[in-house]
């Protein structure tokens, strides 16, 4: 493939995990929250694999390998797995009201793209474009965790944000380190089993995911 | 050899606790493994005293005289509250309110976390510290919530959400960094060991660095629990065990600083101005102002405790900001003396709320009649932690005061202000809950109060005099980052 093609597809990849992070800032439904936060690993995963092999930077095969197999398999494998035992309900309510929250996202969009403009002026890389689209879906769904009160969708926003975090560094500088890299998944691997056990002693004590309960420490 | 001891012993102690922590024996097995770290981190502070600066392990691994001393003051407070946390941990589940699973987790938990804190102070590469952070986070959001009950379960989850949070602002900044490092240095692992970096940091592309230190300080910041992003701190400090506050106010809030202050000396040689200075001095005065104000509304005796860590931390972060050789040394000073003090204060804290049974301050009442230990430590630490001569928290605050009159006038008032008001609500307090009749009850295992004293009387001793080879060793500290 001709460069003009590779960088093509990359802006066409890196559009799509713009529109997937919109989709779960619009989802109401669990389990499609996280059947989309396994298409967002999978799209994460293709494009690090184009890059590879655009800038034939091949450590960048094992990120993507890496985030094949943490992000698209055992992750969501682990979510569906908590939720089915836990007993969530399907729906989720959100505080702030959808078209609102769609609103508030494409401000953060036009933000993030104003603040990465001058960076990616400056960098060398295939990606440069796309690290507005990095910082918009990092902003996204950080947005996305603000505005949902139970604890399963707010977890799933902060994987979404580690998602983005991946594909700016990706964008970039093709990649961090890879000890770095290696120590990012491991920690995002214990954090997610210690939030497993976490939502067994949360529900256990109040009887609900729901972090409405969660309100009584506050300065009087 | 001496780095790979520090960090080996606390990680086979976590693995082997992991096994044993609910064993009868396991208390003596966690101060064991933490006396261990202990002399191994005095023979490697021993080694860069004589010895200077040296790296390990293709430079994956780097001390000099600022870690060192973070390496000393870590292991030596991680010691002292394995100590505390043997007899406190028994009363805990002799009052019922600990299972022995529940005291194999935080046996194993808290070695990792000795670890973790150990790895991040140790490491060389800015990315490997930020994911020593991360795990610091995680292993101490079990700790937090061990007992289970619903207030301590939504501290945990706060904790995990806003440092998680906090701390994915930090991994940004660290990629932004490596992205400017990446065009002067060569992509691959070398780009983000700090002492590659120090050597270039004046061809760093200042616009990106800039750019990477607000996203560092907001995050690493969340960790220090500089206001606003304080939020945590707090609820954490007051439902976690004590020993774990101990460790959170005396251990984890100087790490984060520790990486906030390397990040600060890249910006600094990339800018050449005062940038990075500047925010952190606005950070800093702003936390010192908002917990004092804070103080004055506590009820629960560890939340107010933990509120004047946050303006302890932020009194810091002002004096690393203001920079040059007397604040930097000053700051240091107050990140051991604090550290030291404040660890103290949270072990008589701890045995006092088991006396009472409570941790409510109206319901502890006259201490010093009951266990003159215990009233007296909390007493003299109290003293010590609001300033009084001749303690040596008196004799940084001075620094830093007069530092910041002669160079910064304007922010005077705001820090006599605020440390006024922290002396009368916290002295208030302090003095009704230990004068007076009694309320407690007697303790099931005798209280220990070694470590109160152990750590007062070091913190007596470096406000009357520093011994030369510790003033030496600032001074190196200072000549690095200052």
């Amino acid at each position: 493939m001709t460069t003009p093609i590779i960088g093509q597809v990359i802006n066409l990849l890196a559009s799509l995990l713009l529109l997937i992070a919109f989709a779960m800032l619009s989802q109401r439904r669990i389990l499609s929250l996280i059947n989309l936060f396994a298409l967002q690993g999978l799209v994460l995963s293709v494009s690090t694999a184009v890059v590879a092999y655009s800038s034939s930077q091949h450590h960048l095969y094992y990120s993507a390998a890496l985030t094949l197999i943490l992000k698209v398999l055992i992750l969501p494998s682990i979510l569906h797995r908590l939720i089915r035992k836990l007993n969530v309900k399907w729906d989720v309510e959100t505080l702030l009201n959808i078209p609102i929250t769609m609103l508030l996202g494409i401000v953060l969009v036009i933000f993030a793209f104003n603040l990465a403009a001058p960076i990616s002026q400056m960098a060398s890389t295939i990606t440069k474009g796309t690290l507005g689209i990095a910082m918009a879906s990092v902003l996204l769904s950080f947005l996305m965790m603000i505005t949902r009160s139970k604890a399963v969708p707010q977890v799933i926003g902060f994987l979404a944000m580690e998602n983005g975090l991946f594909f700016a560094a990706t964008s970039a500088t093709y990649g961090m380190p890879m000890v770095v890299e290696l120590g990012i998944a491991l920690d995002v691997l214990v954090g997610m089993f210690i939030l497993g056990i976490f939502f067994f002693h949360i529900r256990e004590t109040f009887d609900s995911l729901d972090l409405q309960h969660m309100e009584k420490l506050k300065e009087d | 050899m001496e780095i790979l001891w520090v960090l080996v012993i606390p990680l086979a102690g976590g693995l082997l606790l992991a096994l044993y922590g609910h064993r009868r024996f396991a208390p003596e097995l966690n101060s064991a493994m933490s006396l261990g770290t202990l002399i191994a981190a005095g023979v490697l502070t021993v080694r860069v005293i004589t010895g200077g600066p040296f790296s390990f392990f293709e430079e994956q691994f780097f001390v000099d005289s600022f870690n060192v001393f973070l390496v000393a003051l870590t292991a030596f407070v991680g010691f002292t509250t394995a100590l505390f946390s043997r007899p406190y941990m028994r009363i805990e589940q002799h009052h019922g309110k600990l299972t022995a699973n529940m005291l194999r987790l935080y046996h194993a938990m808290y070695q990792l976390f000795s670890f973790t804190m150990l790895l991040a102070l140790l490491t060389n590469n800015l990315g490997i510290l930020w994911v020593a952070m991360e795990a610091a986070t995680l292993t101490t959001v079990l700790l937090v919530s061990l007992y289970r009950t619903p207030a301590s379960l939504e501290a945990a989850w706060k904790y995990f959400i806003l440092c998680g949070v906090g701390i994915a602002q930090a991994l940004f900044g660290t990629i932004l960094l490596y992205f400017a490092a990446e065009k002067v240095l060569g992509a691959g692992g070398n780009a983000l060991l700090w002492t590659h970096l120090n050597a270039v940091k004046m061809q760093l592309e200042p616009t990106v660095l800039s750019l990477a230190f607000v996203f560092l300080l907001v995050g690493y910041g969340t960790k220090v629990g500089l206001a606003p992003l304080h939020n945590w701190l707090p609820d954490a400090h007051a439902e976690g065990p004590t020993p774990v506050s101990a460790v959170l106010s005396g251990l984890l809030l100087n790490v984060a600083l520790y990486a906030v202050v390397r990040s600060k000396v890249l910006v600094d040689g990339a800018l050449g101005s005062h940038f990075a200075g500047n925010l952190m001095m606005g950070f800093g005065l702003l936390s010192v102002v908002m917990a004092a104000f804070f103080l004055l509304r506590q009820k629960d005796i560890k939340r107010l405790f933990a509120y004047s860590s946050i303006e302890h931390m932020g009194l810091m972060t002002f004096a690393f900001g203001m920079g040059g050789a007397v604040a930097t040394f000053a700051g240091m000073l107050h990140m051991t003396v604090h550290s030291l003090t404040k660890s103290a204060i949270f072990f008589a804290v701890g045995h006092a709320t088991q006396k009472s049974g409570t941790q409510v301050m109206e319901h502890i009442r006259g201490l010093i009649k009951t266990n003159p230990t215990i009233g007296w430590g909390l007493t003299l630490g109290t003293l010590a932690i609001l300033g009084m001569p001749p303690f040596g928290v008196f004799a940084s605050e001075f620094l830093i005061l007069t530092t910041a009159m002669h160079a910064y006038p304007w922010t005077t008032p705001f820090l006599l202000v605020a440390l006024g008001v922290a002396f009368a609500a916290i002295f208030s307090r302090v003095q009704t809950m230990v004068f007076g009749a009694s309320s407690g009850q007697r303790l099931p295992h005798p209280p220990a109060l070694l470590p109160v004293f152990a750590h007062l009387g070091l913190v007596l001793m470096l406000g009357l005099y520093i011994p030369p080879y510790l003033s030496d060793w600032y001074r190196q500290a200072v000549a690095l980052i200052g």
